[in-house]
């Protein structure tokens, strides 16, 4: 049963590191073209505009 | 023509965008990683572009840096694509808060449910005594508060429709989410056997779900609203003594005299200043040809100037011009869209009664039963949280998000939340003629010299005029010869010096022939006729013959060109109709039952658009047009309009198939809780179950071919 002592918190504190990633992203604009991302993998330009 | 039109609207001249912010462009066509590369490769090369970036999920393009808004359009109308600027003004920057509320909402009750179902599998598989106790403890401590942050948006919803004496979804929604977990709290504490920690929390999550998706199909909406009235550049051009300044059309007083440029729309209502002028009334009254006026006539906010720079004297702005006068008559005009139930509506006003009902007859039968509140209060709750509308909230917001994303990338921007379902039903379709069906071709005789085809195609380029710009298509591929003095002159064509000789395009009369058409002149050799007629739009064809429903042409135009043209489209047509006949002729068919869709862009066709039980505007109508318009067509072509009916009609069955897969889950587990066998691990599976049905069923409308 000890057991239960430490790995109910360390379950709770991994979830809550993946929450807080993801909140991380939505408050930094990574959703505003999701589409656009896909696509820009795809481009080889060094140097492009979106390279800065 | 009709693009045409729409990039003319804008200024060539504009004053350039200041230093940092940012120029937004519309750009209709893109659709691939090659776009992207191309687009902004070729706009780093542009004078003053700092930064260009594509947003490929708006199809919009944002470029910051001190530049000319029409280098970036030559330099993008150069690579092929479609291009319009977007007033920056109307587009708000601000990002979507509410969107990004319930999408942190949605993640913190995701977050909640997957570790409360943790604790509850052990519970499940038999976790007894105390360990129970503090799995239950545990949960209940995780659950709380995030059934108080995430099920707000539920709350709200549900306390503003009891304070107007209303059931909505919302209503049982909130009561199976409260009493699960009130009732749970207090299990927990008692040491019971049941608790609906993860119940309430998965309930949360797969609403808010149904709930974003809602929200975004309706802010797409709003937004493509918005992006609409951002493509008319409200600004004009006012003459003050000698000088010209550029000034919100907003600001024009009566009295002032405006510069109207040659392809601009004039702004305000006016009497015309210069000796004569030629004009495109065809968004006004659909007449095909373009209308000579002279000094002292009256013109109406919204026709185009195809000649020469004219000067106007305002005589009736703002809300008091014609165009003005009838957008308010339109948006105050009765239509069928405001009396239109949406199907999730309709549902929901059978299911939330019928809900309640059966929770409270649950619980009096087995109070009188058994005698057991408790046990009695338990079961209600169960019935609550089995039936509540999971995948009924999710049924219709999944579909149609999933449609209207879809229709997107086919160039469609669905402005109204009930368009979808409105043009499933639709089985008569109504088209204007000019403009949306049409567009003029010239005939290029046989024996015209290669160099007469030269000349013809370098003095077409100069003009706006719809027969030059049918013209110039034509030529296209022949080269083109360098002109000087080119100059146009209003209402008869376009004259040239080349080696020495007067080189002419335009009316017969005005360059000494005796035709009425339209021809071409070299120095003083004998003129040239160049006939034109209409011809049927790219893709007009095909989507003609395309279509199972029944169609017709109404037009403002003269009967002989228009019945021309329905013979060559094979439609039935009623001419010279003027805006109240067009409105007249869709009463008529709707009173015979018809459901009709009408496809048009012209202020004739404005009431017909708004009385319509569906509508279609192209992006180059008028604000007005496309306002009042369920649909907004960006792209040129018509081909794609099979597939938005088609698209419409499976959104339509995969709502109605949504709702019976709910309901089948319902009729299964509604005897099981009424019966008092319902677990918490029941009450998991068919929530889960039904909500992971729906949403995969959704993903088919992408196959609609």
């Amino acid at each position: 049963m000890n057991v239960l002592v430490v790995l109910i918190p360390v379950s709770l504190i991994l979830g809550g590191l993946g929450l807080a990633a993801f909140i991380w992203s939505v408050k930094s604009d990574q959703y505003e073209d999701p589409e656009g991302n896909a696509s820009r993998i795809l481009l080889d330009n060094d140097k492009g505009p979106d390279a800065s | 023509m009709m693009a045409c039109a729409a990039c003319a609207s804008v200024s060539p001249d504009m004053s350039a965008v200041s230093d940092g912010a940012a120029a937004q462009f519309s750009l209709p066509t893109i659709h691939c990683a090659g776009c992207i590369g191309t687009i902004e490769r070729a706009l780093a090369g542009v004078n003053g572009v700092r930064e260009a970036r594509v947003n490929l999920s708006l199809k919009r393009l944002s470029v910051t840096g001190p530049i000319q808004p029409s280098d970036v359009l030559r330099t993008i109308k150069g690579l092929g694509y479609e291009i319009f600027l977007l007033d920056a003004a109307v587009l708000d920057k601000a990002t979507d808060r509410k969107g990004r509320d319930l999408l942190l909402r949605l993640a913190v009750a995701g977050f909640a449910m997957m570790n409360v179902m943790l604790l509850s599998v052990a519970v499940w598989s038999g976790a007894s005594g105390a360990t129970r106790d503090l799995f239950h403890l545990i949960s209940a401590g995780i659950a709380v508060p995030v059934v108080a942050y995430s099920a707000q948006p539920f709350f709200q919803s549900a306390f503003a429709a009891l304070k107007g004496r209303r059931l909505n979804m919302d209503v049982p929604i909130s009561l199976a989410i409260l009493l699960a977990t009130g009732m749970s709290v207090f299990e927990s504490l008692q040491g019971g056997r049941h608790a609906y920690f993860d119940a309430a929390l998965s309930l949360t999550f797969f609403l808010l779900i149904g709930r974003y998706l809602d929200h975004r199909t309706r802010s797409a909406a709003r937004s493509a609203a918005k992006e609409l009235t951002a493509l008319e550049v409200h600004q004009c051009k006012r003459i003050r003594g000698e000088r010209v300044e550029t000034v919100p059309t907003s600001a024009v007083a009566i009295g002032d005299i405006l510069l109207i440029e040659s392809g601009m729309r004039v702004p305000v209502d006016g009497t015309l200043m210069s000796e004569n002028a030629l004009m495109d009334r065809a968004f006004l009254t659909g007449e095909s040809e373009a209308v000579d006026v002279v000094q002292g006539a009256a013109l109406q906010a919204g026709e185009i100037n195809l000649g020469a720079p004219v000067e106007l004297r305002a005589t009736a702005v703002g809300e008091d011009t014609t165009l003005r006068r009838v957008a308010a008559f339109v948006e105050t005009a009765e239509n069928s869209r405001n009396s239109y139930t949406a199907l999730a509506d309709r549902a929901a006003q059978i299911y939330a009664p019928a809900v309640h009902l059966l929770a409270f007859v649950a619980f009096a039968a087995w109070w009188l039963g058994s005698g057991d509140v408790r046990l009695a209060l338990n079961i209600a709750i169960a019935v609550l949280i089995i039936t509540c509308p999971c995948a009924l909230g999710l049924a219709v917001p999944a579909v149609t998000t999933a449609a209207i994303s879809r229709l997107f990338s086919k160039g469609f921007l669905v402005k109204h939340a009930t368009a979808i379902e409105r043009l499933a039903d639709v089985d008569h379709i109504v088209f204007d003629k000019t403009g949306t069906l049409s567009s003029p071709a010239v005939d290029i005789p046989e024996t015209l010299s290669p160099r007469a085809r030269s000349i013809c195609l370098s003095l077409a380029q100069h003009s706006n005029h719809a027969l030059s710009a049918a013209l110039a298509e034509r030529l296209a591929g022949v080269p083109p010869v360098a002109l000087d003095s080119i100059e146009e002159h209003a209402g008869q064509g376009i004259s040239a010096r080349l080696d020495g000789q007067v080189v002419r395009l335009g009316r017969g009369a005005w360059i000494g022939a005796d035709f009425r058409g339209f021809g071409l002149r070299i120095g003083e050799s004998a003129p040239i006729e160049l006939p034109f007629h209409e011809v049927l739009k790219p893709g007009a064809q095909e989507a003609l013959s395309d279509l199972d429903l029944p169609s017709e042409i109404v037009t403002g135009d003269h009967a002989a060109s228009a019945r021309r043209f329905a013979d060559l489209a094979g439609l039935p047509v009623l001419a010279d109709a003027r805006p109240e006949d067009k409105s007249r002729r869709l009463d008529a068919l709707a009173k015979e039952g018809r459901k009709v869709l009408m496809v048009g862009d012209g202020l004739n066709d404005t009431m017909a658009l708004a009385r319509a039980h569906a509508s279609l505007a192209p992006a180059s109508a008028l604000d007005v047009s496309r306002s009042v318009s369920d649909v907004v067509l960006l792209k040129e072509s018509l081909q794609d309009l099979p597939l938005l009916i088609r698209v419409a009609r499976q959104t339509q069955r995969l709502s109605k198939q949504n709702f019976a897969i709910a309901a089948l889950y319902n009729l299964i587990a509604i005897p099981i809780a009424l019966a008092g066998f319902a677990t918490p691990l029941a009450a998991a599976l068919a929530m889960s179950a039904s909500s992971i049905t729906v949403l995969l069923n959704s993903g088919r409308i992408g196959y609609v071919k």
